[in-house]
């Protein structure tokens, strides 16, 4: 029982630290604002998931993984709001995302 | 394990640094220095210093970048060109980077046993903590009870600076607490953004729950008055971006904030001189209740709750004080 819980907390923690891996891939490679930030969303969303339940099994039933749910919960919440923000924000400023066939350009910050 | 981690994150810092003093934006500085004290934190929980990493993270990246930011909304984005010499910059840095290196050879390895601070009164106040004060957080016993000067000065630093800053920047705002007409509040903060405005609403009783819990539970885990100050004023903090600075101040209005600011040293101060009235030494706990014990548990509650109630008041003066400047 102990070895299957071990398992499947290792197999959550590596999916999540695969996803985190993408969305840092994504963030640096996709070729405009919305794109990036779609990809970095799922750092804190779907590998935040991924690595907390890992955690959470890892703790197993205590006080620590009640905290650690608290803590999801939070990040579920905010995560997802920042993103928003920050797509608005960028609408307001001005940043159209591009419509068609996206044209690979060389990104010059 | 942790060598590398903390390798890791100190090679983050260094690049965190670098791209600071590098970038050219100071909304992208501001933020990058948000990230900095993030991994500083990290890196002090990495040390054990739980209750430090909590500081960090509160006001080193939740504050202070928000006080940046109300700065920078009063002057610009970007860097203006500078005409100083940077090969003198780049020597001293240079000079002080060696004496830095030079001294580390000095310094104990980590978690040495023989090291300066296990032997002197580290090890005192570790073994006599359960006996004299007898709560878990030795932290909060040093910070509280055995350092208690250190501390009230401390909140005295704190509260010297709260007042410098509002001489500085807040001396226009003393009129205008209490002139604001509900019906007329102006349209300010994030009224359009529905979705932060929704759940940042729902946050913030909970991160106010939060703070209280960070305040009152400092005996027994990480914690204490300087981290629930600062966390509860930015929960204020967010309600007034969210709502506007106008509201924030309806709920609590500068004339509050300023009593705030000096109740809370006052409050630690009288402490210290109840304990001089009841026949013991200034900040002496022990004569609070007929046993010494709960005297001491009695006096830490109080003087946390000074030091909260003056953290969050300066905090909240400051930055109130820029956001009027910003508008004037």
């Amino acid at each position: 029982m102990a070895l299957a819980i071990d398992i499947l907390s290792w197999v959550l923690l590596s999916l999540g630290g695969i996803f985190v891996f993408i969305g840092g891939l994504g963030a640096l490679r996709m070729p405009n604002l919305y794109t990036r930030m779609h990809a970095a969303s799922l750092t804190d969303t779907m590998a935040a998931v991924l690595i907390i339940g890992g955690i959470m099994l890892q703790a197993g039933m205590t006080l620590a993984t009640i905290k650690l749910a608290a803590i999801l919960l939070f990040l579920l919440l905010t995560s997802p709001t920042a993103s928003n923000a920050l797509a608005s924000a960028a609408i307001l400023a001005g940043v159209q995302p591009e419509e068609g066939p996206i044209k690979r350009k060389v990104i010059s910050q | 394990m942790i060598i590398l981690f903390g390798i890791f994150l100190l090679t983050l810092l260094v690049i965190t640094a670098l791209a600071i003093v590098r970038s050219e934006s100071l909304f992208a500085a501001v933020i990058l220095t948000g990230i900095f004290s993030l991994l500083m934190a990290a890196n002090f929980f990495l040390l054990d210093a739980a209750d430090v990493a909590l500081t960090e993270a509160a006001i080193g990246a939740g504050i202070s970048t928000v006080l940046f930011l109300g700065a920078l909304a009063l002057t610009g984005e970007h860097e203006r060109g500078g005409t100083r010499s940077r090969l003198l910059a780049l020597g001293v840095v240079t000079i002080t980077t060696l004496i830095v290196i030079y001294a580390t050879f000095d310094k104990p390895r980590l978690g040495d046993p023989d090291a300066p601070v296990q032997q002197h009164v580290g090890t005192w106040y570790l073994e006599n903590t359960p006996k004299l004060i007898d709560i878990p957080n030795a932290v909060t016993a040093v910070l509280g009870s055995f350092r208690g000067y250190d501390t009230l000065g401390e909140v005295f630093v704190v509260f010297t600076a709260g007042i410098g800053v509002l001489f500085l920047l807040g001396a226009r705002s003393a009129g205008r607490p209490g002139e604001i007409d509900p019906a007329n509040v102006p349209d300010e903060g994030l009224r359009h953004y529905l979705v932060p405005r929704v759940v940042g609403r729902m946050l913030i009783p909970f991160i106010f729950l939060f703070g209280l819990y960070v305040q009152f539970h400092g005996d027994y885990g990480p914690g204490g008055g300087f981290q629930a100050g600062a966390i509860i004023a930015a929960a204020v903090i967010l309600y007034a971006l969210l709502e506007g600075e106008a509201q924030a101040l309806r709920a609590l209005p500068m004339r509050v904030l300023k009593w705030l600011v000096a109740g809370g040293a006052l409050l630690y101060g009288a402490v210290g001189v109840a304990g001089m009235l009841l026949g013991g030494n200034f900040l002496d706990y022990s004569v609070l209740a007929s046993d010494p014990i709960t005297g001491q548990h009695i006096g830490i509650i109080l003087i946390e709750l000074g030091v909260g109630i003056t953290v969050t008041g300066v905090l909240l003066c400051v930055f109130h004080a820029f956001a009027a400047r910003g508008k004037a």
